[in-house]
């Protein structure tokens, strides 16, 4: 019994080295002090879906939570919070971007274009329609994120951005599927509607051109 | 994300000025940056946005090559007719990395200091002497499979994560800076980037304060150009290994690396070599390469992937 006993402190004890052994580089690897930073609040103003905006934020404040939180224009959605996912892609001055990956002091005087200001329920947004028509989404998380997106794709394949997938990159490219596709690899769909999304945009590609 | 204070700079030696101070940062276009300050990796207290210094022009040099502002975002640089034309490379390795947003708000400057996307670099509960100096480098003898097979050492076996610099290592460009003083400089792009040493925290020559205000490019190089990438998916990862090449009608051009080393890895009397066919240009610049047994494969797979440039440029 007391044998037992021994080895099992003994078995404890060497799990304690162990783990002291293992967490070391860990205890290593602090971060510096919180410095007593005093940020004080600042104003920003931008132009949001037409409509003029001010706002008084921490400067810490992303684009995207300026949206969702302080304008509660929550269709733009947070996904990974990283520019990963492309769940919070908003059109910034004619150009789609990550706005969980900017600052909205960043962004005085800027034309920001949310899902909300492309189309209403009664007044769709052609993308809008074809999503709805080819079924481009199943959850809807990164719908609104996908429709800006697809929105400024075509836009890019008519202002002549190159590709990845283009043969030659001093050409014009053309909006196929293959570039749809490359275009589209910044917007992460967990439920996998990419085909159909594809559709989406080849139709209103279709009727545009 | 820790606290910080902000301002919009109006003038370069005044921001530089401002960026000299400790806990100070630049701003660009952010897209690295403010991923790294919401996981706590960089903190710091003090960010200068210079958005508003107007380098967001690409002009044509006086020698015939171009100058390009530090500010032109990615896709900008990427879209220019010139650049299409003339600097197919560049276009090229441009379009290969991240996604359009990122591309449409990344810089050309910020696009040079990216930091590493070494996993152990990223958990902040793991040692790392990039993150960390002194605590030690995680990623020996840990999952290294993506990390770096030559010019890196005990210390660090990160990669530089980019395509555009491999794609400016081939055509020479220079970056212009200015500092706290006003004086400038011009760094050749071999000389930015830094092999680890005892230093992996330190990522490019760059002095504190000091802010790329362009990168010029030489004249034209002519010749076929191509940026093959290869990686885990088809589009928006990281290069496991890349070949950025300019390839003449006689055989004969210019070779560099990417996703293999702390930097874009070109090597002279390698690419003097690429008449002879990829694998003579591989062995001379990977000789005294130091891989893991997760990443060995970088080295065949180079030699594969200048193959099929090789093979292309014959086409």
């Amino acid at each position: 019994m007391s044998e037992l006993e021994l080895s099992r402190r003994g078995i404890l004890a060497g799990g304690a080295a162990t783990a002291v052994a293992v967490a070391t580089p860990v205890i290593a690897a602090p971060l510096p002090p919180a410095k007593a930073v005093v940020a004080p609040m600042m104003p920003v103003r931008f132009e949001v879906n037409g409509k003029r905006r001010e706002l008084t934020l921490d400067p810490r404040t992303t684009l995207l939570d300026s949206l969702r939180e302080h304008l509660h224009l929550t269709g733009t959605k947070k996904g990974c919070d990283h520019g990963q996912c492309g769940a919070c892609t908003v059109i910034v001055d004619g150009k789609r971007i990550n706005s969980c990956l900017s600052l909205a002091v960043q962004h005085e005087g800027d034309k920001i274009t949310t899902i909300e200001g492309l189309g209403t329920p009664d007044k769709l947004h052609p993308m809008q329609a074809a999503f709805v028509k080819h079924d481009g989404y199943q959850c809807g998380y990164c719908t609104p994120g996908q429709i800006c997106s697809a929105v400024a794709v075509l836009d890019e394949i008519k202002r002549g951005v190159p590709s990845h997938v283009q043969a030659d990159v001093a050409a014009r490219p053309e909006a196929t599927n293959v570039e749809m596709r490359e275009r589209m690899s910044g917007n992460i769909c967990r439920c996998g509607a990419y085909s159909n999304i594809a559709e989406a945009m080849a139709e209103v590609a279709g009727s545009r051109a | 994300m820790r606290a910080f204070t902000y301002e919009r700079a109006k003038d370069p030696v005044e921001a530089a000025r401002a960026a000299a101070r400790p806990g100070a940062k630049f701003l660009a276009g952010g897209t690295n940056l403010l991923d790294l300050m919401k996981l706590e990796i960089e903190t710091p207290t003090h960010l200068i946005d210079v958005q508003d210094l107007g380098f967001d022009k690409i002009e044509k040099t006086s020698d015939g090559g171009l100058r390009i502002g530090a500010l032109v975002s990615n896709t900008d640089l990427a879209v220019d007719e010139r650049v299409r034309r003339d600097y197919g490379v560049l276009t090229r390795s441009i379009v290969a990395g991240a996604s359009g947003q990122l591309r449409n708000k990344a810089s050309t400057a910020g696009n040079l200091l990216q930091r590493t996307r070494c996993p152990y670099f990223y958990d902040t509960n793991m040692p790392c002497n990039k993150r960390n100096p002194g605590s030690g480098c995680a990623a020996l003898g840990g999952a290294s499979r993506t990390l770096g097979v030559i010019g890196v050492n005990d210390k660090c076996i990160a990669t530089f994560p980019g395509d555009m610099a491999v794609g400016m290592r081939v055509l020479d460009a220079v970056i212009e800076t200015v500092d706290a003083h006003g004086a400038r400089r011009s760094i050749p792009i071999a000389d930015f980037h830094r092999l680890w040493g005892d230093h992996p925290e330190k990522d490019t020559n760059l002095n504190p304060g000091e802010l790329i205000t362009a990168v010029t490019l030489p004249r034209p190089l002519g010749g076929k150009h191509f940026y093959e990438k290869v990686r885990d998916r088809a589009s928006y990862a990281y290069a496991l290994v890349s070949v950025a090449a300019v390839i003449q009608p006689d055989g004969t051009g210019r070779v560099a690396f990417g996703g293999v080393a702390p930097k874009p890895w070109r090597v002279g009397a390698a690419e003097a070599l690429l008449p002879r066919g990829a694998a003579a240009v591989t062995a001379r610049a990977f000789q005294g390469a130091t891989p893991t047994h997760e990443n060995a494969f970088k080295l065949p797979l180079a030699t594969r992937a200048l193959a099929s440039v090789l093979a292309e440029s014959k086409a």
